[in-house]
């Protein structure tokens, strides 16, 4: 039922990505401020959405470079 | 009582009942087969995976739970947020491993994975057990979440609960995984439809985004203890560990594994794990409902009724009645895959390891149903024993136990250095220091206060309960190679963690 093992394509070294994430919203002391809002918004609600696209974005980097042939 | 709310409530709770069972005839397979009953004979593509698993991890934990803290304590509730983006790209990279090494060699639970990798049916009891009984509180989280709709329709007390109890466990029991799948696709839309009305609408009722949180401020800054608005430097370490831990948490629950496993390829996995984070939007939309409810105006100790008073209050009780049976909906997906995925840990990791060695895969899926049977009874044993002021703390109590299973499940994926007796008596330690911190907390509390070094350090007790169970695995590792102590057999081989597959 398995094809021949898989080969990678892209290099391992992608993988650090999924630290940008992790640094970008794990660490609170970076972005609980009130200011500067959006439509209202707290920055710090806004900012934690917008890690949720440039999250998303950066596996899909992952997702696409490291493509199993 | 709400009468039309409770009318198109019971319409489309009856129409998922009804999809439950005619589930069991989907993609047909042999039900009285562990593998067909319990992971639907691994044969989701790309979209239905994303509906399982999307369906396994957004959940009553969503919709009540994390909206319930941002109403009662503010900021803090957020964590759930950077808890969702920081999961997918960590899985990215390990959950393809863990399903070809499984696909290859048939694991159906992350425990027979364990036994294979390292030969030790004890340590394999370990996780098995670790993740039935992690699984409990987290179901008990979903019935909360049940029990906080009916009560705003004006249904209290316990016999709800047990009437969803039992559908839900004879269609579990008649249609296996199958049926959580396709009542997922149906939960998923009546969420997102929930959400975006819900986004739109509201700011527009409550005056603007901006009239919204400066109501909430105020009305934080009025409780006892008074919320944070943003989270305060006193919280950071507990905001960040709590995102970190409960990320790391997510995958090592029995209930994911099994969304996982079920998939049909490895790209399929790879290719979810950069999808699944559009959930995450709706999550942060969702837990600002907290916040929302505060700018109505809503009062309640119980602050698992916030979200579903808001839409009583907010709505005509048709919508209303539609949200509810979303969020009802919403908890009995999850609940249906913990419990099939808890079974399949007894059947194959205790049952068949300890009892029938023989047993055919006939005898397997009979245990298995009726294992998930006893483990719902076990999560409304919970609910009553356990009484807790944030429905949100039962699946942090959940990941405290699950999370001490990852150097086992995640550092075994990449090496073998670590000797199994020593990943054994780390876990251990892990799990008694575990409890032992929510138990000076009198059961109310996940978050710990370290005294380290002359400072105080305050976070989420599976870090450090994780933290002290790799110290005692390193260490005893060191010391059980530098005795010989034998080391169990590997059945897997470095190839297989690769392993693609075609259906």
């Amino acid at each position: 039922m398995e094809r021949a093992t898989s080969k990678k394509k892209g290099s391992p070294w992608w993988y650090l990505l999924i630290l940008v994430p992790l640094i970008g919203t794990l660490f609170p002391a970076f972005y609980a401020s009130v200011s500067p809002e959006l439509w209202g918004i707290p920055f710090f609600y806004w900012y934690q959405m917008l890690w949720v696209i440039i999250s998303s974005i950066v596996t899909a980097i992952m997702y696409w470079m490291l493509k199993e042939s | 009582m709400k009468w039309a709310a409770l009318g198109v409530f019971i319409i489309f709770f009856l129409f998922v009942t009804v999809l439950g069972f005619f589930a069991a005839r989907w993609r047909k397979g042999d039900l009285s087969h562990l593998e067909e009953w319990g992971l639907a004979g691994r044969r989701f593509g790309t979209l239905i995976t994303w509906f399982l698993v999307g369906g396994d991890l957004y959940t009553a934990y969503t919709f009540i739970a994390v909206p319930a803290l941002m109403y009662g304590a503010g900021a803090l509730g957020f964590y759930a947020v950077p808890y969702t983006i920081v999961v997918y790209p960590i899985f990215f990279m390990i959950l393809p491993r863990f399903w070809s090494v499984a696909k290859k060699h048939g694991y159906v639970t992350a425990s027979d994975f364990v036994q294979g990798r390292f030969g030790d049916k004890l340590l394999a009891l370990a996780i098995a057990l670790t993740g039935i009984v992690a699984t409990m509180p987290y179901i008990a989280l979903q019935l909360t979440g049940m029990q906080a709709v009916l009560a705003a329709m004006g249904i209290g007390g316990e016999w709800p609960l047990i009437v969803a109890f039992i559908i839900l466990a004879l269609y579990t029991y008649t249609s296996g995984l199958r049926a959580p799948a396709m009542i997922a696709v149906v939960k998923d839309l009546m969420i997102y439809i929930t959400a975006i009305v819900a986004i739109i609408v509201l700011p527009i009722k409550l005056g603007g985004f901006s009239h919204i949180f400066h109501s909430a401020q105020t009305a934080l800054a009025g409780t006892t203890p008074p919320g944070a608005f943003v989270a305060t430097p006193a919280q950071y370490s507990v905001y960040g560990t709590l995102a970190f831990g409960s990320a790391l948490a997510l995958f090592l629950y029995p209930h994911a594994m099994t969304g996982v496993f079920s998939a049909n390829s490895r790209n399929t996995v790879k290719r979810n794990m950069a999808l699944l984070p559009a959930y995450s939007f709706a999550l942060g939309i969702i837990a600002l409902l907290g916040f929302m409810a505060l700018a109505a105006g809503i009062h309640t100790k119980t602050t698992s009724a916030a979200v579903p008073l808001l839409f009583i209050k907010e709505f005509p009780g048709w919508f209303a009645g539609f949200a509810f049976a979303a969020i009802a909906i919403g908890a009995i997906v999850p609940a249906a895959i913990m419990s099939i995925a808890a079974a399949n840990l007894f059947t194959r990791n205790i049952y068949r390891a300890y009892f029938v060695t023989s047993a055919t895969p006939q005898q397997e899926a009979r245990v298995a149903k009726v294992v998930s049977l006893i483990v719902k009874l076990g999560a409304l044993v919970f609910i009553i024993g356990f009484p807790q002021q944030y429905a949100i703390s039962m699946q942090q109590v959940g990941g405290i136990l699950v999370l001490q299973t990852l150097p086992a499940l995640i550092f075994g994926l990449y090496t073998r250095w670590f000797h199994r007796r020593a990943l054994l008596l780390g876990w251990l330690a892990g799990i008694l220091y575990g409890i032992y911190m929510w138990a000076t907390t009198g059961y109310k509390s996940t978050t710990y206060v370290l005294h380290l070094f002359g400072q105080s350090i305050p976070a989420y007790a599976a870090i450090w309960a994780l933290i002290l169970n790799i110290v005692v695995t390193v260490v005893f590792t060191l010391v059980f190679n530098a005795v010989k102590l034998g080391r169990g057999e590997d059945k897997t081989a470095a190839a297989d963690y690769h392993v693609e597959a075609s259906v």
